[in-house]
This record gives structure tokens, C-alpha cells and sequence, in this order.
């Protein structure tokens, strides 16, 4: 574990993340990503495949083969530069301190074990407590999780599980050691609406009685929404767009937000061509000189193509990285109460 | 494309008013083996008696819980499975009767959930996609697959020679679609084939989906849990619940007013978009029953809050709804003298 962290302290802090692969081709998946989060918060983050999520979580978590990551910049959880981490302190944090909800059950639930024995395994791992005590706790986790009869799921075997309760046990085991930050990666795309609404709505006031700090990655606006005190848009490896759920939802500013929001299908018209982002995203072989998105944007303008884009704060912790802002808003806009 | 390839089962032989499609009372039960000697203990009745058709040319949208029997509707149709029991009629032409499994699978293409699974990791992207097209003899493969992959909005310039392993999820799937298109099919079964895809790319699939139906006459079924996507693209929508067909309609009119209240807690289920005006409550509480010993009556009557006695003695018929015959639902509050307090008394005479 890390030491206490003072008062006022953010929850995460990225400080310019730069993230690069090495290997047969270069990718740099991480390009500057500044973002701090408050403990209890709730943050998703949105964006295209292969805007780097996924490598924003696994780098909170350091699961990127340390031979061909390069990592640039700060990450601290509660203060602490987790690239410190090391041996038994690095195994405290994972799971403990930290811990995620992988999109395929199949990743984190190990089919040889009940369920039961895995969350009650990494309960006396992490808090050095009884094998009978542990398995109080997943009896709890699986409890408060909703697992009908969950005496008699404790020794069910994963594959002996619905899809819908084994995402909930995922959940139960990822929250066991009352973790201070969950990951949670796309843990809903798998699901219908009625299980998926049912483990949101489970989400949202788990984090609450818990109070800790959430990201939740998706590709779903709605659920997004449905779940996010704030939003963090990415595109290319940077986030372009960041702001409560509201701000973004209801004023979007960067056209890449505005072009997701329109691909959106809440309210399209049957046999109305819908307004697809034209192109694709950029291949990541260099690092980002300009920006990004402008060779789809229908905005552009040369200015775009000079220089990385500043990040305008529009006020009320929305802020956006595109140069069309820059001149819009000459003043700053009042802070929101 | 042509359209008049001699080999391809495009012939249009029912004529305009013959559905592409019929399943009739299709069934299917998955033995599931246990114990010390591996007998079967019992089954899981996976497709329980399913009917419908799918008229040329329309997009027949299926949705209903993980596990209620999608992707085991599909691949009967697609005649990869067998039927236990029931009928298949394509184009007016019996499966088994007059036309074989062969002839089936021509003329029925499907795209699977599973986008790694189901491409050969040994070949190119622009050879698996030529693959099928090759072996049926149609002319120039290799350039046909290279248009697809352009109008799937993969640039062949940049991706024909890849594997699969070299692309992201969303880019394999739209390989897939690529793939199921080049066989020239009549109908394409899509199985949650935009599931992975994020939106923007999502959006580019469907209006590729819409074009390629006009331009070459295709017949869809489209299977998802994303009621936005089914809303938009389908012309009819179909709702099953633990292996039956609880409804089926025009997808505006199941949009609006849906009859059976598994599809009115499904759609009450969707995201609201509006950060205002959040969830609260989830529609429907607990999990699905099991299918290996579903409810009597109807399946839906452990879960419904209109329940009552008729509901776990009698199992509901498809009844229409609202004097339109082409919006149906299998609820005993719909079936007049069906003995439910909601229902009217007796069938109007
Ligand atoms: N271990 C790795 N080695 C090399 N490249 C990688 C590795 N992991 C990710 N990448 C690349 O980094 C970029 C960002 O990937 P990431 O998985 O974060 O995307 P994502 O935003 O999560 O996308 P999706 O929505 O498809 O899950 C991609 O170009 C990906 O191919
Ligand atoms: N080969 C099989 N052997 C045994 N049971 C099976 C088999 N295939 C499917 N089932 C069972 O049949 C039922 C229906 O499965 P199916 O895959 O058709 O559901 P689905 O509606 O497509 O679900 P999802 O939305 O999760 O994809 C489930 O209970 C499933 O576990
Ligand atoms: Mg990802
Ligand atoms: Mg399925």
C-alpha cells in the first residue's frame, strides 16, 4: 500500500503520459494525457478503437510488457509515482489498492476455481486474514453484488454462472479488498439492456457505499452517461475533450465529440444516412506533430496542421484541445457553482 | 457484382410475395451430459417452437435476453445445426424437400459475434475474403475482395495483405461482413456484428448495410442487443424470451407501444442519454429462469408484475395486436377471454 495521502490530494494524475510500443512496428498509443481525477469520482472515458483506453488502464495498473513500453511522464495514485512500485508493494497496489473489471469474464475468473475460493483467495492475499474470514467476505461480495442465492454460488464454477452473474461476480472479486480506484473496461458490451441497465444502476451505488473512484471505459454514450460525474473523450492517444457529463453531452466543443455524438443512434431516422466520421483514425507510427483529427475534421484549417493543439479551458473543468476554441473564447467563462 | 451469374441461387423463383424465409415450429434441445458415466440428465431447451418469415428484401431485427435462443435461431437457418423438429421453406422451396443443405448455405450467409474465431489466422485478409468467391468459380476474386474491403472501409492499399491478428476487433468484423458479402448470398444473418464496433465505425457498417441492401436486393436478419441500432435498421423486429417468440411487429410500432411486458422492461431498459434524467430502478429485477426447466404457462410469469393464476396454467398464443395483424405478442392480457383480469371477457363476435 501507499502511505496516506494528505488531504486535497487527487485520487489519479497523469502528468503528460506518453506510452510507446517497440517492436516490428512502432506504435505510440499514449501522446500527453493530463488528467487528474478526486477520490470518489466517476470518470468515463470514451473514444475510438484504438484511442488508447485500454493502455490508460493497463498503465494504472503497469500490465504492459516492461521490455518494449516506453513510458514517459507522471502517473500517481494518491500521490504516489506508481512507476516506484515495485516487488510486494506493486503487488499490494494491484488488486488492493487498485483493482479492474476486465470486458471478458473469461480474463479475470479462473475456470479450475469456484468462484467462492477465488474472491476469498485474494481476500487473506491482499488483507493476511483467515481462510473462514475471507470467505465471509465473498459470501458478502456476493451479497451485496446480487447474486441470487449466493451460498450456493460461492461453489458454482465460472462456466456454471449466466453471462450477466458472472460479470457480477467479476465485479464482486475486483471490489473484495474495497479497492480505492476500480478499472472498469467495457465490462457492459457483452450484455442486453435489461442485465446491462441492472449492473450500471449496481455500479453507481456500489461506488457510492464505497466511495471510490471509478473509470469506466465504453464506447456506449449512453451508458457512459448513465454512469459519469465527468467525461474524458480520447482520440489518437490524447484526450481531447474533457468535462462534467452534461458539458460534454450537451456542449460538445471538440468536432471529434460533436461527430461522435452525431454517429450516435439515439433518435436516428430509418433509411436517413447517418453521419458517420468519414475516414479512419491516424496509424500512431510517429508521434502526433499537429492535430490528430484534422485530417478528418470538416473544420480545418491550416492553423491545424502547424501545431499541436492548446488546450482551451472553457471553465467549470471543461476543456477542450482544439484551436477553433481559441478564438472563441476570449474570456473566461464564470465557474459554475 | 453481377446479377445474373447462372450458378449464383439468385434466381428469384417465388416471386415478389413469396418471404424469402419461413421457419416454421422450429425447435432445437441441447442434451447436457453430467455424472460419472457422462448420461444425459437433461435438456436445454434452447429453441422452443419459433415461426416466422422474412419478406424479400426487409431486415427482420431479433432481440431478447443473453441466452433466450438468437444466435440458435440463426444457425438453424443457416443450416448449421440441425433442426430437432420443425421447417425451413426458402423461396418457397423446402429444405430437405426441394432444395438441399448445400443449396441453403448458398443463398445464406451469416456474420458472427465472434470476430477472431471465425477467420483463418494463416491467410491474408484479402485471401479470406477471395477464398469463397474462388472455390464457386466467379470471375476475377481477388479484385472482387479488394473492392469489398474498400467499401467496408478497409483500404486495400493499406490492409489487403495484413492477417488477422494484425487488425483491431472492429476491423476484423467489418473482414467478416466483407467475407459473407463476396459469397453473393440473398439473405445475411448478421449475429451482433456491429457489437464490437465503436460508434463512429459502427455507423459507417450501417449505412454499408443499408447500401449494399438496395444496390444488390439483400434480405437481413439482424441480431443485437443494441435497441438503437435494431431500431434503425430494421423494417420488422422480433422479441424472443427464453427460446419462444413473445412478439414481433413493425419496429416503429414495437418502439411505441410494446404489447408483452418482457419488451416493455427490455425497452425501458435502454440508456437514457440525458444526464438530467438518469435510471433509478433497473425494469426487471433478477436473472433469467433456467431454460433446462422453464415456467409453465408463460415463461415470462416468474418476472411479471401482471401475473396471475392464468398465466402460470396456459401458455399464451401470438395474438394480434390492436386490430393490426402485423404486430403480435403472446400475453393472456392481449388473448381476449384468455381468463386474465386485464384481458376483454370474451372474443368479439
Ligand atoms: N501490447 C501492445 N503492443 C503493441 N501495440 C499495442 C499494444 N497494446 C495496444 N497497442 C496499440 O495501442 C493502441 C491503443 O490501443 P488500446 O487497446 O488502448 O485501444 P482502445 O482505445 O482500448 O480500443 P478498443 O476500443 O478497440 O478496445 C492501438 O493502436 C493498439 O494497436
Ligand atoms: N452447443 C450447445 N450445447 C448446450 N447448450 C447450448 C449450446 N448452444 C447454446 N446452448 C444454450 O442454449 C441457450 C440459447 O443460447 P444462444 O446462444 O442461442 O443464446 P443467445 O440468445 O444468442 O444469447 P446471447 O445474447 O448471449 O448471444 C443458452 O441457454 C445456451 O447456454
Ligand atoms: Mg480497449
Ligand atoms: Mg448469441
Amino acid at each position: 500500500m501507499t502511505d496516506a495521502p494528505k488531504p486535497g490530494t487527487p485520487l489519479v494524475e497523469f502528468d503528460n503520459l506518453k506510452v510507446r510500443f517497440r517492436g516490428e512496428r512502432t506504435v505510440h498509443a499514449i501522446n500527453g494525457v493530463s488528467l487528474s481525477m478526486q477520490p470518489g469520482e466517476m470518470l468515463g472515458l470514451l473514444g475510438e478503437s484504438g484511442s488508447g483506453k485500454s493502455v490508460t488502464l493497463k498503465t494504472l495498473l503497469r500490465l504492459l510488457p516492461p521490455k518494449r513500453t516506453d513510458i514517459e511522464g507522471g502517473v500517481r495514485v494518491n500521490g504516489t509515482d506508481i512507476k516506484t512500485l515495485s516487488g510486494r508493494r506493486l503487488a499490494a497496489y494491484r488488486g488492493g489498492e487498485v483493482s479492474m473489471v476486465f470486458q471478458e469474464p473469461a480474463l479475470a475468473l479462473d475456470p479450475v476455481y469456484t468462484v467462492g475460493d477465488q474472491i476469498a483467495e485474494t481476500v487473506m492475499r491482499h488483507k493476511g486474514v483467515s481462510r473462514r474470514a475471507a470467505m465471509d467476505v465473498a459470501l458478502d461480495m456476493l451479497t451485496r453484488v446480487r447474486i441470487p442465492s449466493p451460498e450456493r454460488r460461492l461453489k458454482n464454477y465460472p462456466h456454471e454462472m449466466s453471462g450477466g452473474m458472472r460479470q457480477r461476480a467479476m465485479i464482486a472479486l475486483a471490489l473484495a479488498c474495497r479497492p480505492q480506484l476500480l478499472l472498469a473496461d467495457e465490462p457492459t458490451t457483452a450484455l442486453d439492456a435489461t442485465v446491462q441497465i441492472q449492473i450500471l444502476l449496481l455500479l453507481r451505488e456500489l461506488q457510492k457505499e464505497f466511495g471510490m473512484g471509478v473509470i469506466f471505459v465504453t464506447h456506449d454514450i449512453g451508458v457512459a452517461v448513465e454512469v459519469s460525474d465527468r467525461i474524458a473523450v480520447m482520440y489518437a492517444g490524447n484526450i481531447v475533450e474533457t468535462g462534467t457529463t452534461r458539458d460534454v453531452i450537451k456542449d460538445p466543443r471538440h468536432p471529434y465529440t460533436k461527430g461522435l455524438l452525431a454517429a450516435n443512434l439515439h433518435g436516428a431516422v430509418k433509411g436517413e444516412r447517418l453521419d458517420a466520421i468519414p475516414g479512419s483514425p491516424p496509424a500512431l507510427e510517429e508521434p502526433p506533430s499537429a492535430c490528430s483529427f484534422a485530417p478528418r475534421c470538416a473544420f480545418a484549417r491550416p492553423a491545424c496542421l502547424e501545431a499541436l493543439p492548446p488546450e482551451i479551458d472553457l471553465g467549470g473543468g471543461h476543456k477542450v484541445r482544439c484551436v477553433l476554441e481559441q478564438d472563441q473564447v476570449k474570456t473566461p467563462q464564470p465557474v459554475e457553482a | 457484382m453481377s446479377k445474373t451469374d447462372p450458378r449464383s441461387a439468385k434466381a428469384d423463383r417465388g416471386g415478389p410475395n413469396q418471404p424469402l424465409i419461413i421457419a416454421k415450429d422450429l425447435k432445437k434441445h441441447f442434451p447436457i451430459r453430467s455424472g460419472l458415466f457422462n448420461r444425459q440428465s437433461a435438456t436445454v431447451r434452447a429453441v422452443d417452437g419459433v415461426s416466422f418469415d422474412v419478406k424479400k428484401g426487409e431486415t427482420l431485427g431479433i432481440v431478447g435476453e443473453s441466452g433466450c435462443g438468437k444466435s440458435t435461431t440463426a444457425r438453424l437457418l443457416v443450416g448449421l445445426i440441425d433442426l430437432d423438429e420443425g421447417h425451413i421453406v426458402f423461396d418457397g422451396d423446402g429444405l430437405g424437400e426441394d432444395i438441399s443443405l448445400k443449396e441453403l448455405r448458398r443463398g445464406v450467409q451469416m456474420v458472427f459475434q465472434d470476430s477472431y474465431a471465425s477467420l483463418n489466422p494463416r491467410l491474408t485478409i484479402v485471401d479470406s475474403v477471395a477464398f469463397g468467391p474462388k472455390i464457386l468459380g466467379l470471375g476475377n476474386p481477388t479484385g472482387r475482395a479488394r473492392d469489398l474491403l474498400g467499401r467496408v472501409g478497409l483500404d486495400p492499399n493499406r490492409f489487403a495483405d495484413r492477417y488477422p491478428h494484425e487488425l483491431s476487433g472492429g476491423q476484423r468484423q467489418r473482414v467478416n461482413i466483407a467475407r459473407a458479402l463476396a459469397m453473393e448470398p440473398r439473405l445475411v444473418i448478421l449475429d451482433e456484428a456491429v457489437s464490437a464496433l465503436d460508434k463512429s465505425v459502427e455507423a459507417q457498417v450501417l449505412n454499408l448495410l443499408n447500401d449494399l441492401r438496395r444496390e444488390f436486393g439483400l434480405t437481413y436478419v439482424f441480431i443485437s442487443h443494441d435497441l438503437n441500432v435494431v431500431r434503425y435498421i430494421s423494417d420488422r423486429v422480433l422479441v424472443m424470451y427464453l427460446g419462444e417468440v413473445v412478439e414481433i411487429g413493425p419496429a416503429d410500432v414495437i418502439y411505441e407501444n410494446q404489447a408483452h411486458p418482457y419488451t416493455a422492461s427490455l425497452f425501458a431498459a435502454m440508456p437514457s442519454m440525458d444526464p438530467d434524467n438518469l435510471t433509478e430502478e433497473p425494469p426487471l429485477a433478477g436473472d433469467p429462469p433456467n431454460p433446462i426447466d422453464p415456467p409453465s404457462g408463460c415463461r415470462f410469469h416468474t418476472r411479471c408484475k401482471f401475473a396471475e393464476g392464468v398465466c402460470s396454467a396456459k401458455t399464451p398464443k401470438l395474438s394480434v395486436i390492436g386490430g393490426d395483424d402485423t404486430h403480435q405478442a403472446a400475453c393472456h392480457m392481449q388473448e381476449p377471454g384468455s381468463g386474465h383480469s386485464a384481458a376483454i371477457k370474451e372474443a368479439a363476435e
